[in-house]
Order: C-alpha cells, then sequence, then structure tokens
C-alpha cells in the first residue's frame, strides 16, 4: 500500500470532516449570537450561558477551522501554501473557492481577536468589527459548496439547508421582528 | 485594594447578564434594568465582577479601583450646575 | 477696617432692594452709567474669585452650588484655555426669570459673564439660550454687537441657540451640543469644568448667577451679604404664577418669608390648595407648611424641598392638586432624554401611576416602589426631580388622593 497515497487520503478526509464541523459549529454560534440581541432569556438558559455558549461555540469553531486549514495546507495532493490561508485569490488551486475561505478565515479571525479584547478596545469599535460577523458566516457557507468534495451530497445539502434555515430565521426574529425594548423612544415621543 | 462595580446608564440596554453572574451586587428594577449596589467588591467576589464586565453584552458594566477610603464616595458633588435642574 | 478688594466702587450709592430688577436697560451707554466697564484683563484674576467667594454667591440655575467653587475649578485648568457658557437654557416650563434679565437687563448679563472669563482666564464665551425665546435671542445679539462696536475686547462673545427641551440646560447635555452632539446628558466624569466645550475646562454658570456676579464685583461681597440669610446670602428671582394678582417675576431676599413672598405678589395662602416651589422640579408644599416656612434650601430641605431656580407656584382652593402632578409628571415622562432605561421606563410608568391616582385606583404602592427604582439611576437628574414631586404630591395631597378614591371629586367638597 503506497503509505503517502494513504495519509494524504487521510487528511483530505481531516480537512473535509473538520470542515464541515467549523462551520456547523460556526452556524450555531451565529445563531446564539443573535439571539442575545433578541433578549430572549428562559429559566433554563440564562442570558449568561447564552452568551457563553456562543463565544465557547464561535472559540471552539476556531479550533476545528485550524484543523482544517493545516489539514488543506499540509495535504500535498493539492498546492496549498500558508500564505493562501489569509490571503485569498492568490492560490494555484481553485483560487475563487479557496479565496472566500480565506476570506471567511480573515473576518472570523478580526471578529475573535476584537471580542478577546472588547473591553479594552471599546464597544463602538469592538461593536463596528463585530458585524463582519453577518458576512463571514455567508461566505464560509458559500466556499464549502464550492470547494467542498462532499457538497454535492445529498447529507450535505440537507446540513447546508439547516444551516441556512437557521440563520434565516433568526435574522429575521432579530431585524423583521421588532424587539419590544427596542428603544422606548417611541414610547415616550422623544423629540430630537 | 478593593474595587466598586458602577454602570453606564446609557450604555446600558437592560440585557440583565449582569445581574445573573453578579447578584450579590446586582438586581434588576422593573423594567429589566440593573440596580448596582456600589459597596466594595472583596477578592472573593472580584473573579464574578469580572467575568460580568467582560461578559456585559454592550460594555456598560465597569470595575473601579477604590484607591482611598472614601473614593468616589462624593461623584455627585463635583462643580456641577444643575441649570433647569436635570 | 476690613480690607475691601480693589474693585469695589463704593462712590455710587449701591441698590438696596431691588438689585438685579433695578436699572432696567438694554442700552450699553445707559447701563455704562450706573455700572462702569468692569476691570478685566487677559490673565486669570484671583481676586474676582475671592469677592465672589466673600460674598458667598451660590448657582442660582437650581443647584445652589457656590459659584466660587466652580469659578476655582476652572481657573486651576486655565492652561486648557477655559470656555465660559451662560446657561440660558431655562428649560423649567414655569420659570421667566433668565428671559427677563436677558430681554431687559442683557449688559448686566454680559458683565458678569465676562468678569467670570476673567477670573478664570477664558476668552472664549457663549451665551446659550433656548431656540424659541426669540426675543432674548435677539436682546443679547444686540447687545453683544453693540460692545463689539464701542467696547473692543480681546474676549469672544457669542450666542448659540439650543434646542427646546428640559435637558438641554443640563450643563452636559449643553456641552455636549455645543460639541456638535445632541442635546443631552452625557456620563461624567468628566465634568465640564475638566473637559467640556472642545474638552477644554469648560464653566457652565446660570444668567442670573452671572448678573449677580456682576453686582458683587461692583459693589462688593460685604454689600451682597446684606441681604439673605448667612448661609445663602443675596437676593434671588422669582417667577410667581398661580393664584396671584402679579404673575412675573419678582426680587426677593433669600430667606423672606414665603407668605410674604406672596402676599407681596397679591396672592395669599388663606385662598390656596397648596404650593409648588422650585417649579416642575421643585415640590409641593401645603399651605400650613408653607405659612411656616422662609425662602431659602435651610427651611424648605427638611419638606424635600428647595429653592432650585426660584419658581412659585401658587394652586388655588378650587384646583385638583392629583390633577396638577399628574399632569407635571406626564410632562416629565415626556423629557426623557430617552437614553437610560430605569428613567425612559420608569418615568412612563410614574406617569401612568398618577394618572390612576387620579382616577381614584390604588396606585400609591406602586408609585413610591418606582420613585425608589428611578431615583439617581439616570445619567442627569431628571428622574430624581420626578421622584421628588411626587412624593412631595403623596404627602401634600393625601386626604385628595382618599377622596378621588372613594369616587368624590375635588369640586364637591369646596362646597
Amino acid at each position: 500500500m503506497n503509505l503517502a497515497a494513504e495519509s494524504t487520503k487521510a487528511l483530505w478526509y481531516l480537512t473535509r470532516g473538520s470542515g464541515i464541523v467549523s462551520l456547523l459549529l460556526l452556524t450555531v454560534s451565529t445563531v446564539l449570537g443573535i439571539t442575545t440581541a433578541l433578549r430572549w432569556a428562559s429559566r433554563r438558559w440564562p442570558r449568561f450561558i447564552v452568551e457563553g455558549l456562543h463565544k465557547n461555540v464561535a472559540l471552539l469553531s476556531i479550533v476545528f477551522l485550524a484543523v482544517h486549514i493545516v489539514t488543506a495546507v499540509a495535504d500535498g495532493y493539492v498546492t496549498i501554501r500558508w500564505v493562501d490561508a489569509v490571503v485569498p485569490f492568490a492560490g494555484q488551486y481553485r483560487p475563487f473557492w479557496l479565496g472566500l475561505g480565506a476570506l471567511a478565515f480573515d473576518l472570523f479571525l478580526a471578529v475573535a481577536i476584537t471580542s478577546l479584547i472588547r473591553v479594552r478596545l471599546g464597544y463602538r469599535t469592538w461593536r463596528a468589527v463585530h458585524w463582519l460577523a453577518y458576512a463571514c458566516w455567508p461566505i464560509a457557507v458559500v466556499h464549502g459548496l464550492g470547494t467542498g468534495s462532499d457538497a454535492g451530497q445529498g447529507w450535505m445539502q440537507l446540513i447546508d439547508l439547516v444551516a441556512v434555515a437557521a440563520v434565516a430565521a433568526a435574522v429575521f426574529a432579530r431585524f423583521v421582528v421588532s424587539t419590544t425594548t427596542d428603544r422606548a423612544n417611541t414610547l415616550v415621543g422623544s423629540h430630537s | 485594594m478593593s474595587h466598586r462595580v458602577r454602570v453606564d446608564p446609557i450604555a446600558c440596554d437592560g440585557r440583565g447578564v449582569c445581574a445573573e453572574l453578579l447578584p450579590e451586587r446586582i438586581s434588576l428594577d422593573d423594567w429589566g434594568y440593573p440596580i448596582v449596589d456600589d459597596s466594595p467588591v472583596d477578592d472573593r467576589l472580584l473573579p464574578h465582577a469580572k467575568r460580568a464586565v467582560e461578559q456585559c453584552p454592550v460594555i456598560a458594566l465597569r470595575l473601579e479601583r477604590i484607591r482611598f477610603r472614601g473614593d468616589g464616595d462624593h461623584r455627585a458633588a463635583a462643580a456641577g450646575d444643575r441649570q433647569a435642574a436635570p | 477696617m476690613v480690607a475691601v478688594p480693589a474693585l469695589v466702587d463704593l462712590d455710587v450709592e449701591s441698590p438696596t432692594l431691588p438689585r438685579l430688577l433695578a436699572g432696567l436697560t438694554d442700552n450699553l451707554a445707559e447701563h455704562r452709567r450706573q455700572y462702569p466697564a468692569p476691570p478685566l484683563s487677559a490673565r486669570p484674576r484671583g481676586d474676582i474669585t475671592t469677592a465672589v467667594e466673600r460674598s458667598g454667591l451660590r448657582g442660582r440655575g437650581g443647584a445652589g452650588f457656590p459659584t466660587s467653587r466652580k469659578l476655582q475649578a476652572v481657573a486651576e485648568r486655565a492652561k486648557g484655555k477655559p470656555v465660559v457658557v451662560v446657561n440660558g437654557s431655562e428649560g423649567e416650563p414655569a420659570s421667566s426669570k433668565d428671559a427677563v434679565l436677558l430681554t431687559k437687563h442683557p449688559h448686566l448679563v454680559l458683565d458678569g459673564a465676562l468678569l467670570a472669563a476673567a477670573a478664570v482666564g477664558a476668552r472664549d464665551v457663549v451665551v446659550a439660550i433656548d431656540c424659541n425665546a426669540t426675543r432674548a435671542l435677539r436682546s443679547v445679539s444686540v447687545a453683544i454687537a453693540e460692545r463689539t462696536r464701542t467696547e473692543p475686547s480681546s474676549r469672544i462673545v457669542r450666542v448659540a441657540a439650543i434646542p427646546h427641551r428640559f435637558v438641554a440646560g443640563e450643563e452636559t447635555a449643553l456641552v455636549n451640543w455645543l460639541n456638535g452632539g445632541e442635546a443631552k446628558p452625557t456620563l461624567t466624569p468628566p465634568r465640564p469644568f475638566e473637559a467640556g466645550v472642545d474638552g477644554r475646562p469648560t464653566l457652565v454658570d446660570n444668567v442670573e448667577t452671572l448678573a449677580h456676579l456682576a453686582q458683587i464685583v461692583r459693589w462688593g461681597p460685604e454689600w451682597f451679604r446684606e441681604q439673605g440669610t448667612d448661609a445663602e446670602p443675596g437676593t434671588m428671582l422669582v417667577t410667581i404664577t398661580g393664584a396671584v394678582e402679579q404673575v412675573g417675576v419678582h426680587e426677593v431676599p433669600i430667606g423672606a418669608r414665603l407668605s410674604t413672598v406672596i402676599r407681596n405678589a397679591g396672592g395669599s395662602l388663606s385662598r390656596a390648595r397648596a404650593v409648588l416651589v422650585g417649579g416642575y422640579f421643585g415640590a409641593w408644599l401645603s399651605t400650613d407648611q408653607a405659612r411656616r416656612t422662609r425662602l431659602c434650601d435651610e427651611d424648605l430641605r427638611p419638606f424635600g424641598a428647595g429653592v432650585g431656580c426660584g419658581v412659585i407656584v401658587v394652586l388655588p382652593k378650587d384646583a385638583c392638586g392629583l390633577k396638577e402632578t399628574a399632569r407635571i409628571l406626564g410632562w416629565y415622562a415626556n423629557e426623557s432624554a430617552g437614553q437610560c432605561g430605569s428613567c425612559v421606563h420608569g418615568l412612563a410608568a410614574i406617569a401612568g401611576g398618577a394618572a390612576d391616582l387620579f382616577h381614584g385606583d390604588d396606585a400609591v404602592d406602586r408609585l413610591i416602589r418606582w420613585a425608589g427604582q428611578v431615583e439617581g439611576r439616570g445619567a442627569c437628574q431628571l428622574p430624581n426631580g420626578a421622584a421628588r414631586l411626587l412624593r412631595s404630591g403623596l404627602v401634600v395631597f393625601a386626604d385628595e388622593i382618599e377622596r378621588h378614591r372613594s369616587g368624590q371629586s375635588c369640586t364637591e367638597l369646596d362646597a
């Protein structure tokens, strides 16, 4: 048996698997993040739990993302350089679809790093960067659809569908259905 | 040296995370906004206070160091003109 | 022999009463006949501050803060190129004293502002006036133009029209507006004396305070102390409305008996239901309490009130105290800047509760609860005013509350 071929295949499976898990975790984190803005809370799910999960699931997603990137670069079957992980669209292999992945990674890094130092950074700056999360997730999904070897498979399509539906529902609840506590300015008719 | 917790009422959005994480100092009023007890926070409570500050979704909670006895007690009595009195 | 500050001019007879409301003129030349051009110079003047300190002058905007302390706080930071802001916003609806001064005695106010500027080392003065006070705006603008022509100075005086809302007159809101932001209070620290307009140390003083300051420099702190009490010296302008014949602005010595003040304005406590002292931002007094009280913080504090900006409303006997209270609390809810959750929600709840009270509901318990919940938790003092007004109303109109609860109306009982 060809060891090199076996190890490359293993790396390839790892890349695919970790990529899918990372995306799923990112989806969960995104939905949780949107939920905190909704001020939804129940007795079994105190707000700090939702907040904490949002943060920790995102961090876990980054761990799987790291595996995804390392295995993709280490896999010698196609040429992906380290730099292609952060600089989008400059690679040899499927530059556009892979580039989207690099872009999503950049955005994810920006959001994550600013969040780790948010108290020092100040609310306004942190919030401005955090909006990029709304760009990061869909780009990651499209990256998966474009480069993902499993994209055509039924089960993968189902996963994608559920993920998109979850985020769409959360976004709808957040932006279309106005929250009751969204600025009681309207309540007291404050002049400006 | 001890600390005290303070909230920025303008930044605060009534999310309520702080009251969950630091009930010893923070309770919620009838509308979900924090009532902050600004008595000093000791070393035992400090990690919880820090966590509450970190977890506030809008970074409205702050931790202030008490530098000397009575520090911050007379915050309100600075040179203030309450014209039309607010 | 008591040393008199070199500023004081004792050659001309100093006014007894009225002081601020004497020699009213908007003409500079006429004004100068009574008040020669004050001694101004470019460098911070400690002697002006000393004179103000000895006079015991306290702010007339409502807070009653010792003026000399403010001057000192800003003068200490003279290197930061201070700014003087004359607060003519007069957001208290029942008050018109500042409008009267700005319209009828603008040069006295401007003299005071320039003296304050000299005391703290400021070269810029801004006169902030409510955008709806067209006469005051015009009068001050004309006065400034007159001065620029005949008394050129290195100091620049500008007029700023500010939005018509109660909180716009709060000093941080005023500063925020002048800095291009909204006329809404900001979080302190820093307070304006540390960093205000343009980030510079800013002195914010009420129109009337500065008018008194000009007189103190003219005739001396001892003269100023000839009226008023030891703790609260001088005279003050009061705006009296309601069941009085001479509705309007009067000048009284601080510490005058409230009943006398009302009587001199053609009113009577025997024909009153209650008295609102300090305006919307003040508190209700029963006629009994009013009878025993002098117009000074020392006497009013035990009733939870203060002289504030000098508004006195005499509620006629046939008026309904609950209705008035509910109306004022509704006004409070409307005036919230909308920045602090406890204020926005709390004042709305309190207004609703007061209306319920008027309609006979048993709302006292929840109103007391809410008053305790809104106090001190906003970025400014607005909710404190509402809580104070509410509490005094609950005490003074306790029997009215009972009557409304049992279904009687107010007019019935006065038969």
